[in-house]
Protein backbone atom coordinates (compact mmCIF):
# COMPACT_ATOMS: atom_id res chain seq x y z
CA UNK A 1 0.00 0.00 0.00
CA UNK A 2 1.79 3.14 -0.95
CA UNK A 3 1.68 5.91 1.64
CA UNK A 4 1.40 9.58 0.73
CA UNK A 5 3.84 11.92 2.07
CA UNK A 6 4.99 15.08 1.99
CA UNK A 7 8.68 15.66 1.51
CA UNK A 8 11.74 17.33 0.11
CA UNK A 9 13.49 15.95 -2.71
CA UNK A 10 16.44 15.08 -0.97
CA UNK A 11 14.73 13.35 2.16
CA UNK A 12 12.61 11.33 -0.65
CA UNK A 13 16.34 9.70 -1.77
CA UNK A 14 17.71 9.14 1.46
CA UNK A 15 14.33 7.01 2.40
CA UNK A 16 14.45 4.80 -0.57
CA UNK A 17 18.22 4.40 0.43
CA UNK A 18 16.66 3.86 4.03
CA UNK A 19 14.56 0.96 2.32
CA UNK A 20 17.17 -0.53 0.28
CA UNK A 21 19.15 -0.80 3.65
CA UNK A 22 22.55 -0.95 1.43
CA UNK A 23 25.78 -2.27 3.18
CA UNK A 24 27.63 0.71 2.63
CA UNK A 25 27.75 4.39 2.30
CA UNK A 26 30.35 6.96 1.33
CA UNK A 27 29.04 10.03 2.93
CA UNK A 28 30.97 13.73 2.31
CA UNK A 29 28.77 16.23 2.72
CA UNK A 30 27.97 18.89 0.13
CA UNK A 31 25.38 21.88 -0.82
CA UNK A 32 22.49 20.83 -1.56
CA UNK A 33 23.15 16.89 -1.37
CA UNK A 34 23.84 17.37 2.14
CA UNK A 35 20.46 16.85 3.80
CA UNK A 36 19.98 14.15 1.96
CA UNK A 37 23.29 12.21 4.03
CA UNK A 38 22.34 13.90 6.80
CA UNK A 39 19.28 12.19 6.81
CA UNK A 40 20.70 8.56 6.11
CA UNK A 41 23.02 9.06 8.84
CA UNK A 42 20.76 9.46 11.20
CA UNK A 43 19.01 6.48 10.30
CA UNK A 44 22.37 4.90 10.81
CA UNK A 45 22.59 6.24 14.26
CA UNK A 46 19.19 5.53 14.83
CA UNK A 47 19.70 1.68 13.82
CA UNK A 48 16.66 2.07 11.07
CA UNK A 49 19.32 0.67 8.75
CA UNK A 50 22.87 -1.88 8.81
CA UNK A 51 24.72 -0.07 6.42
CA UNK A 52 28.66 0.56 7.15
CA UNK A 53 28.56 4.50 6.70
CA UNK A 54 32.24 5.72 5.92
CA UNK A 55 32.65 9.54 6.77
CA UNK A 56 35.44 10.53 4.79
CA UNK A 57 37.48 13.59 3.67
CA UNK A 58 36.36 14.25 0.41
CA UNK A 59 34.55 13.23 -2.42
CA UNK A 60 37.71 11.92 -4.24
CA UNK A 61 37.70 9.45 -0.78
CA UNK A 62 33.80 8.99 -1.03
CA UNK A 63 34.06 7.69 -4.55
CA UNK A 64 37.59 5.39 -3.77
CA UNK A 65 35.97 3.90 -0.70
CA UNK A 66 32.53 2.79 -2.69
CA UNK A 67 34.88 1.55 -4.89
CA UNK A 68 36.62 -0.68 -2.55
CA UNK A 69 33.54 -1.58 -0.56
CA UNK A 70 31.80 -2.48 -4.53
CA UNK A 71 34.45 -4.75 -5.26
CA UNK A 72 34.59 -6.67 -2.21
CA UNK A 73 31.45 -7.29 -2.92
CA UNK A 74 28.83 -5.19 -1.49
CA UNK A 75 25.60 -3.06 -2.00
CA UNK A 76 27.11 0.32 -2.49
CA UNK A 77 25.32 3.91 -2.27
CA UNK A 78 26.99 7.10 -2.01
CA UNK A 79 25.20 10.71 -3.20
CA UNK A 80 26.70 13.97 -4.21
CA UNK A 81 26.39 17.91 -6.01
CA UNK A 82 28.38 20.02 -8.11
CA UNK A 83 32.02 20.10 -6.81
CA UNK A 84 32.10 17.52 -4.96
CA UNK A 85 30.89 14.95 -8.46
CA UNK A 86 33.89 17.13 -10.32
CA UNK A 87 36.43 15.55 -7.56
CA UNK A 88 35.56 12.30 -7.92
CA UNK A 89 35.75 12.82 -11.81
CA UNK A 90 38.26 10.08 -12.31
CA UNK A 91 37.18 7.86 -9.50
CA UNK A 92 33.89 7.71 -12.20
CA UNK A 93 35.41 6.16 -14.61
CA UNK A 94 37.22 3.46 -12.65
CA UNK A 95 33.60 2.67 -11.02
CA UNK A 96 32.23 2.08 -14.58
CA UNK A 97 35.57 0.42 -16.28
CA UNK A 98 35.68 -2.32 -13.19
CA UNK A 99 31.79 -2.09 -13.50
CA UNK A 100 30.97 -1.56 -9.69
CA UNK A 101 27.15 -0.90 -9.45
CA UNK A 102 26.93 1.75 -6.98
CA UNK A 103 24.69 3.90 -6.95
CA UNK A 104 24.35 7.78 -6.38
CA UNK A 105 21.92 10.38 -6.39
CA UNK A 106 23.22 13.56 -7.82
CA UNK A 107 21.66 16.74 -6.51
CA UNK A 108 22.85 19.15 -9.33
CA UNK A 109 24.56 21.91 -8.96
CA UNK A 110 26.18 24.57 -10.84
CA UNK A 111 29.84 24.43 -11.05
CA UNK A 112 32.06 27.45 -10.01
CA UNK A 113 33.28 29.54 -11.13
CA UNK A 114 31.92 31.99 -9.94
CA UNK A 115 30.74 30.10 -7.11
CA UNK A 116 27.27 29.32 -7.37
CA UNK A 117 25.24 26.28 -5.09
CA UNK A 118 22.20 26.67 -7.20
CA UNK A 119 20.36 24.31 -9.31
CA UNK A 120 21.74 23.72 -12.92
CA UNK A 121 22.73 20.54 -14.50
CA UNK A 122 26.43 21.53 -15.37
CA UNK A 123 27.84 18.99 -12.87
CA UNK A 124 26.24 15.22 -14.24
CA UNK A 125 26.60 16.72 -17.72
CA UNK A 126 30.34 16.81 -16.70
CA UNK A 127 29.94 13.21 -15.56
CA UNK A 128 28.47 12.36 -18.95
CA UNK A 129 31.01 10.25 -20.37
CA UNK A 130 32.45 8.29 -17.36
CA UNK A 131 30.77 5.59 -18.17
CA UNK A 132 27.73 6.00 -15.58
CA UNK A 133 24.02 5.27 -16.37
CA UNK A 134 22.21 8.22 -15.69
CA UNK A 135 18.60 8.56 -14.95
CA UNK A 136 17.18 12.42 -14.47
CA UNK A 137 14.44 13.14 -12.49
CA UNK A 138 11.47 15.58 -12.86
CA UNK A 139 10.22 15.93 -9.11
CA UNK A 140 10.76 14.15 -5.94
CA UNK A 141 8.81 11.22 -6.78
CA UNK A 142 10.80 10.74 -9.95
CA UNK A 143 14.06 10.78 -7.53
CA UNK A 144 12.90 8.66 -4.95
CA UNK A 145 11.31 6.04 -8.23
CA UNK A 146 14.54 6.26 -9.84
CA UNK A 147 16.65 5.81 -6.97
CA UNK A 148 14.90 2.27 -6.39
CA UNK A 149 15.33 1.28 -9.87
CA UNK A 150 18.40 2.20 -10.35
CA UNK A 151 19.43 -0.86 -8.13
CA UNK A 152 17.32 -3.00 -10.36
CA UNK A 153 18.96 -1.58 -13.32
CA UNK A 154 22.74 -1.50 -12.15
CA UNK A 155 22.90 -4.81 -10.45
CA UNK A 156 21.34 -6.52 -13.17
CA UNK A 157 24.08 -9.10 -14.08
CA UNK A 158 23.86 -8.51 -17.62
CA UNK A 159 24.92 -4.48 -16.59
CA UNK A 160 26.83 -4.30 -13.69
CA UNK A 161 27.51 -0.70 -13.85
CA UNK A 162 26.86 2.40 -11.58
CA UNK A 163 24.11 4.20 -12.12
CA UNK A 164 23.34 8.29 -11.09
CA UNK A 165 20.21 9.43 -10.05
CA UNK A 166 20.09 12.85 -10.85
CA UNK A 167 17.86 15.85 -9.58
CA UNK A 168 17.69 19.75 -9.08
CA UNK A 169 19.09 21.36 -6.63
CA UNK A 170 17.60 23.29 -4.11
CA UNK A 171 14.05 23.23 -6.91
CA UNK A 172 13.33 19.53 -6.64
CA UNK A 173 16.13 18.92 -3.15
CA UNK A 174 14.96 21.34 -0.44
CA UNK A 175 10.95 21.77 -1.75
CA UNK A 176 8.41 19.69 -0.13
CA UNK A 177 6.05 17.76 -2.61
CA UNK A 178 3.52 15.38 -2.40
CA UNK A 179 4.03 12.60 -3.31
CA UNK A 180 3.61 8.55 -2.82
CA UNK A 181 6.46 6.01 -0.92
CA UNK A 182 6.67 2.65 -0.79
CA UNK A 183 6.35 0.16 1.73
CA UNK A 184 9.53 -0.89 2.90
CA UNK A 185 8.55 -4.76 2.06
CA UNK A 186 7.61 -3.64 -1.23
CA UNK A 187 10.62 -1.88 -1.87
CA UNK A 188 13.07 -4.49 -0.23
CA UNK A 189 11.17 -7.00 -2.86
CA UNK A 190 11.55 -5.35 -5.87
CA UNK A 191 15.62 -4.52 -5.21
CA UNK A 192 15.78 -8.44 -3.87
CA UNK A 193 19.13 -9.31 -2.36
CA UNK A 194 22.47 -8.20 -3.47
CA UNK A 195 24.17 -10.25 -5.72
CA UNK A 196 27.94 -10.75 -5.76
CA UNK A 197 29.70 -10.74 -9.32
CA UNK A 198 33.38 -11.45 -8.71
CA UNK A 199 33.54 -10.04 -5.31
CA UNK A 200 36.90 -9.98 -3.78
CA UNK A 201 36.01 -10.92 -0.23
CA UNK A 202 35.71 -14.59 -1.93
CA UNK A 203 38.95 -15.66 -0.55
CA UNK A 204 38.43 -19.08 -2.57
CA UNK A 205 38.97 -17.36 -5.32
CA UNK A 206 41.42 -15.32 -5.20
CA UNK A 207 41.28 -12.39 -8.02
CA UNK A 208 42.65 -8.88 -8.56
CA UNK A 209 41.02 -5.60 -9.36
CA UNK A 210 42.46 -2.66 -11.76
CA UNK A 211 45.10 -4.05 -13.48
CA UNK A 212 47.27 -2.42 -16.27
CA UNK A 213 45.77 -2.88 -19.48
CA UNK A 214 48.32 -2.11 -22.37
CA UNK A 215 47.67 -1.34 -25.81
CA UNK A 216 47.27 -5.50 -26.56
CA UNK A 217 43.85 -5.73 -25.02
CA UNK A 218 42.79 -1.87 -23.72
CA UNK A 219 40.93 -1.28 -27.18
CA UNK A 220 38.72 -4.55 -26.65
CA UNK A 221 38.07 -3.25 -22.67
CA UNK A 222 36.48 -0.27 -23.90
CA UNK A 223 33.97 -1.58 -26.78
CA UNK A 224 33.07 -4.17 -24.30
CA UNK A 225 32.46 -0.99 -22.23
CA UNK A 226 30.57 0.25 -24.99
CA UNK A 227 28.42 -2.94 -26.03
CA UNK A 228 27.24 -3.35 -22.28
CA UNK A 229 25.58 0.39 -22.13
CA UNK A 230 23.67 -0.58 -25.35
CA UNK A 231 21.81 -3.27 -23.59
CA UNK A 232 20.99 -1.23 -20.41
CA UNK A 233 17.56 0.18 -22.60
CA UNK A 234 15.89 -3.05 -22.56
CA UNK A 235 17.06 -3.41 -19.09
CA UNK A 236 15.72 -0.10 -17.69
CA UNK A 237 12.40 -0.68 -19.75
CA UNK A 238 11.92 -4.34 -18.22
CA UNK A 239 12.35 -2.47 -14.70
CA UNK A 240 10.17 0.45 -15.38
CA UNK A 241 7.71 -2.70 -16.21
CA UNK A 242 8.00 -4.14 -13.32
CA UNK A 243 8.01 -0.96 -11.27
CA UNK A 244 4.90 0.01 -12.95
CA UNK A 245 3.13 -2.98 -11.11
CA UNK A 246 4.29 -2.57 -8.40
CA UNK A 247 3.55 1.23 -7.89
CA UNK A 248 1.03 1.72 -10.71
CA UNK A 249 3.83 4.74 -12.17
CA UNK A 250 4.87 4.36 -15.69
CA UNK A 251 8.55 5.26 -16.38
CA UNK A 252 10.12 5.08 -19.96
CA UNK A 253 13.53 5.88 -21.65
CA UNK A 254 11.86 9.56 -21.80
CA UNK A 255 8.43 10.89 -21.38
CA UNK A 256 6.32 12.32 -24.07
CA UNK A 257 3.77 15.33 -23.36
CA UNK A 258 1.47 15.95 -26.14
CA UNK A 259 4.26 15.00 -29.02
CA UNK A 260 2.02 12.56 -31.50
CA UNK A 261 0.48 15.31 -33.53
CA UNK A 262 2.74 18.07 -32.36
CA UNK A 263 4.02 21.34 -35.04
CA UNK A 264 6.64 22.35 -32.21
CA UNK A 265 7.67 20.96 -29.30
CA UNK A 266 10.62 21.73 -26.43
CA UNK A 267 13.12 19.02 -25.36
CA UNK A 268 13.82 20.11 -21.14
CA UNK A 269 15.15 17.50 -18.43
CA UNK A 270 14.51 17.48 -15.22
CA UNK A 271 12.14 20.54 -13.59
CA UNK A 272 11.58 22.79 -15.51
CA UNK A 273 9.91 20.21 -17.53
CA UNK A 274 7.02 20.44 -15.20
CA UNK A 275 6.36 24.42 -15.95
CA UNK A 276 6.93 23.25 -19.46
CA UNK A 277 3.80 20.68 -19.70
CA UNK A 278 1.29 24.34 -18.15
CA UNK A 279 3.14 26.23 -21.09
CA UNK A 280 1.89 23.65 -23.67
CA UNK A 281 -1.39 23.23 -22.53
CA UNK A 282 -1.92 27.05 -22.61
CA UNK A 283 -0.77 26.68 -26.52
CA UNK A 284 -2.55 24.36 -27.26
CA UNK A 285 -5.77 25.31 -26.13
CA UNK A 286 -4.93 28.41 -28.34
CA UNK A 287 -4.85 25.84 -31.34
CA UNK A 288 -0.92 25.72 -31.56
CA UNK A 289 0.28 22.07 -31.51
CA UNK A 290 2.98 22.23 -29.06
CA UNK A 291 4.46 19.30 -27.60
CA UNK A 292 7.05 18.24 -24.93
CA UNK A 293 10.00 15.42 -24.89
CA UNK A 294 11.41 14.80 -21.29
CA UNK A 295 14.52 12.57 -21.63
CA UNK A 296 15.27 10.34 -18.69
CA UNK A 297 17.50 7.87 -19.55
CA UNK A 298 20.66 10.51 -20.90
CA UNK A 299 23.42 7.70 -20.39
CA UNK A 300 23.09 5.02 -22.66
CA UNK A 301 20.79 7.89 -24.91
CA UNK A 302 17.83 6.36 -26.58
CA UNK A 303 18.82 7.76 -30.25
CA UNK A 304 16.47 5.63 -32.53
CA UNK A 305 13.42 6.11 -29.64
CA UNK A 306 14.00 9.58 -29.57
CA UNK A 307 14.17 10.38 -33.05
CA UNK A 308 11.18 8.41 -33.48
CA UNK A 309 9.14 10.70 -31.17
CA UNK A 310 10.62 14.24 -32.84
CA UNK A 311 11.26 12.78 -36.32
CA UNK A 312 7.80 14.47 -37.43
CA UNK A 313 7.43 18.13 -35.46
CA UNK A 314 8.48 21.12 -37.71
CA UNK A 315 10.85 22.86 -35.22
CA UNK A 316 11.70 21.50 -32.05
CA UNK A 317 14.18 23.72 -29.37
CA UNK A 318 15.98 21.82 -27.02
CA UNK A 319 16.67 23.86 -23.22
CA UNK A 320 20.18 23.37 -22.08
CA UNK A 321 20.43 24.15 -18.20
CA UNK A 322 24.16 23.76 -18.69
CA UNK A 323 26.56 24.68 -21.65
CA UNK A 324 29.58 23.22 -23.28
CA UNK A 325 31.31 26.97 -23.68
CA UNK A 326 31.66 27.24 -27.57
CA UNK A 327 29.86 24.71 -28.61
CA UNK A 328 26.36 23.61 -28.38
CA UNK A 329 24.33 22.67 -24.88
CA UNK A 330 24.66 18.50 -24.00
CA UNK A 331 21.41 17.85 -24.81
CA UNK A 332 21.32 19.45 -27.91
CA UNK A 333 23.74 17.91 -29.08
CA UNK A 334 22.35 14.00 -28.26
CA UNK A 335 18.97 15.60 -29.98
CA UNK A 336 20.89 16.88 -32.90
CA UNK A 337 22.79 13.30 -33.15
CA UNK A 338 19.75 11.54 -32.97
CA UNK A 339 17.75 13.51 -35.42
CA UNK A 340 20.52 13.73 -38.78
CA UNK A 341 20.06 10.24 -39.94
CA UNK A 342 16.77 11.10 -40.73
CA UNK A 343 15.60 11.81 -44.06
CA UNK A 344 13.43 14.76 -43.35
CA UNK A 345 13.77 16.41 -39.55
CA UNK A 346 13.02 19.10 -37.77
CA UNK A 347 14.57 22.66 -37.80
CA UNK A 348 16.19 22.44 -34.43
CA UNK A 349 17.41 25.56 -32.12
CA UNK A 350 19.82 25.82 -28.77
CA UNK A 351 18.41 27.78 -25.93
CA UNK A 352 20.14 27.82 -22.43
CA UNK A 353 18.40 28.35 -19.89
CA UNK A 354 18.60 28.76 -15.84
CA UNK A 355 22.26 28.63 -14.84
CA UNK A 356 23.06 28.66 -11.64
CA UNK A 357 19.66 28.12 -10.50
CA UNK A 358 18.12 31.25 -12.50
CA UNK A 359 14.64 30.93 -12.26
CA UNK A 360 12.94 29.25 -15.41
CA UNK A 361 9.85 31.09 -15.87
CA UNK A 362 6.44 30.35 -17.86
CA UNK A 363 7.40 33.43 -20.09
CA UNK A 364 11.09 31.89 -21.12
CA UNK A 365 9.19 29.08 -22.23
CA UNK A 366 6.25 31.08 -23.90
CA UNK A 367 8.65 32.86 -25.71
CA UNK A 368 10.75 30.01 -27.14
CA UNK A 369 7.17 28.39 -28.55
CA UNK A 370 6.15 31.54 -30.00
CA UNK A 371 9.56 31.80 -31.72
CA UNK A 372 9.61 27.43 -32.63
CA UNK A 373 5.68 28.90 -33.80
CA UNK A 374 7.29 31.15 -36.51
CA UNK A 375 9.58 28.83 -37.48
CA UNK A 376 7.08 26.01 -38.30
CA UNK A 377 5.56 28.51 -40.69
CA UNK A 378 8.51 29.05 -42.56
CA UNK A 379 10.49 32.26 -40.59
CA UNK A 380 13.98 32.42 -40.61
CA UNK A 381 15.88 31.03 -37.83
CA UNK A 382 18.12 34.00 -36.14
CA UNK A 383 20.18 32.45 -34.09
CA UNK A 384 20.72 28.25 -33.97
CA UNK A 385 22.19 28.71 -29.95
CA UNK A 386 21.16 31.59 -27.87
CA UNK A 387 20.88 32.43 -24.17
CA UNK A 388 17.77 33.21 -22.83
CA UNK A 389 16.47 35.14 -19.39
CA UNK A 390 19.60 36.78 -19.57
CA UNK A 391 19.94 40.99 -18.88
CA UNK A 392 22.07 42.52 -22.09
CA UNK B 1 49.26 -16.68 -28.09
CA UNK B 2 46.04 -15.51 -29.67
CA UNK B 3 45.35 -12.77 -28.34
CA UNK B 4 41.41 -12.31 -26.84
CA UNK B 5 38.46 -10.68 -28.76
CA UNK B 6 36.28 -7.90 -26.74
CA UNK B 7 33.28 -10.85 -26.41
CA UNK B 8 35.98 -13.45 -24.53
CA UNK B 9 36.98 -10.48 -21.92
CA UNK B 10 36.00 -10.21 -18.25
CA UNK B 11 33.77 -7.98 -17.00
CA UNK B 12 36.08 -4.86 -15.30
CA UNK B 13 38.89 -6.18 -16.22
CA UNK B 14 39.06 -8.29 -12.76
CA UNK B 15 42.02 -10.90 -12.94
CA UNK B 16 40.77 -14.08 -11.83
CA UNK B 17 43.79 -16.02 -11.38
CA UNK B 18 45.61 -15.15 -8.24
CA UNK B 19 49.42 -14.81 -8.14
CA UNK B 20 49.38 -14.66 -12.18
CA UNK B 21 52.07 -11.45 -12.05
CA UNK B 22 54.89 -14.13 -12.52
CA UNK B 23 53.66 -14.45 -15.67
CA UNK B 24 54.68 -10.82 -16.50
CA UNK B 25 58.20 -10.75 -16.29
CA UNK B 26 59.78 -7.03 -15.81
CA UNK B 27 63.66 -8.00 -15.47
CA UNK B 28 64.01 -6.54 -18.58
CA UNK B 29 63.54 -2.39 -17.48
CA UNK B 30 66.66 -3.12 -15.27
CA UNK B 31 69.69 -0.56 -15.80
CA UNK B 32 71.53 -1.90 -12.39
CA UNK B 33 72.27 -5.41 -11.43
CA UNK B 34 72.44 -6.72 -7.77
CA UNK B 35 75.16 -8.96 -8.07
CA UNK B 36 75.13 -11.60 -4.84
CA UNK B 37 78.85 -12.20 -2.80
CA UNK B 38 77.62 -15.29 -1.01
CA UNK B 39 81.26 -15.18 0.82
CA UNK B 40 79.66 -11.73 2.86
CA UNK B 41 75.82 -13.26 2.94
CA UNK B 42 74.71 -14.05 6.43
CA UNK B 43 71.45 -14.98 5.71
CA UNK B 44 68.93 -12.89 7.09
CA UNK B 45 66.81 -12.71 4.82
CA UNK B 46 66.39 -8.65 4.74
CA UNK B 47 66.97 -8.81 0.61
CA UNK B 48 64.02 -11.19 0.22
CA UNK B 49 61.78 -9.68 2.41
CA UNK B 50 62.31 -5.89 0.97
CA UNK B 51 62.54 -7.01 -2.71
CA UNK B 52 59.18 -5.24 -3.76
CA UNK B 53 58.72 -8.41 -6.21
CA UNK B 54 60.17 -11.72 -6.28
CA UNK B 55 63.73 -11.43 -7.16
CA UNK B 56 65.30 -13.40 -4.48
CA UNK B 57 65.09 -17.17 -4.74
CA UNK B 58 64.91 -18.27 -0.85
CA UNK B 59 65.14 -22.41 -0.27
CA UNK B 60 65.30 -23.49 3.50
CA UNK B 61 65.97 -20.40 5.00
CA UNK B 62 69.06 -19.57 2.93
CA UNK B 63 69.29 -17.19 -0.15
CA UNK B 64 70.26 -19.22 -2.76
CA UNK B 65 70.40 -16.57 -6.04
CA UNK B 66 68.44 -13.65 -7.90
CA UNK B 67 65.49 -14.39 -10.16
CA UNK B 68 66.47 -11.13 -13.05
CA UNK B 69 63.25 -12.34 -14.96
CA UNK B 70 61.63 -9.98 -11.77
CA UNK B 71 64.59 -7.70 -10.71
CA UNK B 72 64.28 -4.17 -11.39
CA UNK B 73 67.12 -3.17 -10.58
CA UNK B 74 65.57 -0.59 -7.75
CA UNK B 75 68.83 -1.75 -5.30
CA UNK B 76 66.52 -1.67 -2.08
CA UNK B 77 68.15 -4.98 -1.13
CA UNK B 78 71.57 -3.73 -1.85
CA UNK B 79 70.67 -0.43 0.29
CA UNK B 80 69.37 -3.08 3.48
CA UNK B 81 71.83 -5.36 2.91
CA UNK B 82 73.96 -5.38 6.32
CA UNK B 83 76.87 -8.18 4.98
CA UNK B 84 79.36 -9.26 6.94
CA UNK B 85 81.73 -7.12 9.01
CA UNK B 86 80.83 -4.14 7.14
CA UNK B 87 81.18 -5.84 3.93
CA UNK B 88 78.26 -5.61 1.62
CA UNK B 89 76.87 -9.37 0.52
CA UNK B 90 74.99 -7.34 -2.33
CA UNK B 91 76.45 -5.09 -5.00
CA UNK B 92 75.01 -3.04 -7.71
CA UNK B 93 76.21 -3.26 -11.09
CA UNK B 94 75.90 -1.26 -14.01
CA UNK B 95 74.39 -3.41 -16.87
CA UNK B 96 76.57 -4.14 -19.94
CA UNK B 97 79.34 -3.85 -18.22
Amino acid sequence: MAKVVAVTGNEACANALRQVNPDVCGVYPITPQTDMMQKYASYVSNGKVDTEIILVESEHSSMSACIGAAAAGGRVVTATSSQGLALMWEMLHIASGDRLPIIMPVVNRALSAPLNIHGDHSDAMGARDTGWVQLWSENAQDAYDNTIQAFRIGEHMDIRLPVMVCLDGFIISHSIERMEYLEDEEVKGFVGEYKNFLPLLDLDKPKSYGPLILPDLFHEYKKAQHEVMLKVKDVVLKVAADFEKLSGRKYGLFESYRLDDADIALVILNSAAGTTTDIVDGFRARGIKAGLLKPRLFRPFPYDEVAEALGKVKAVCVMDRSDSFGGYGPVFMEISSALYPLQERPVLINRIYGLGGRDYLPEHGEAVLNELDEIAKGGKVEKYKEYIGVRE
Amino acid sequence: MKLKGWKDLTPGSVILEGGNAVQFKTGSWRAFRPVWKKENCIHCLFCWIYCPDMAVNVKDGKMMDFNYDYCKGCGICALECPGKKGQTAIEMVEEGK
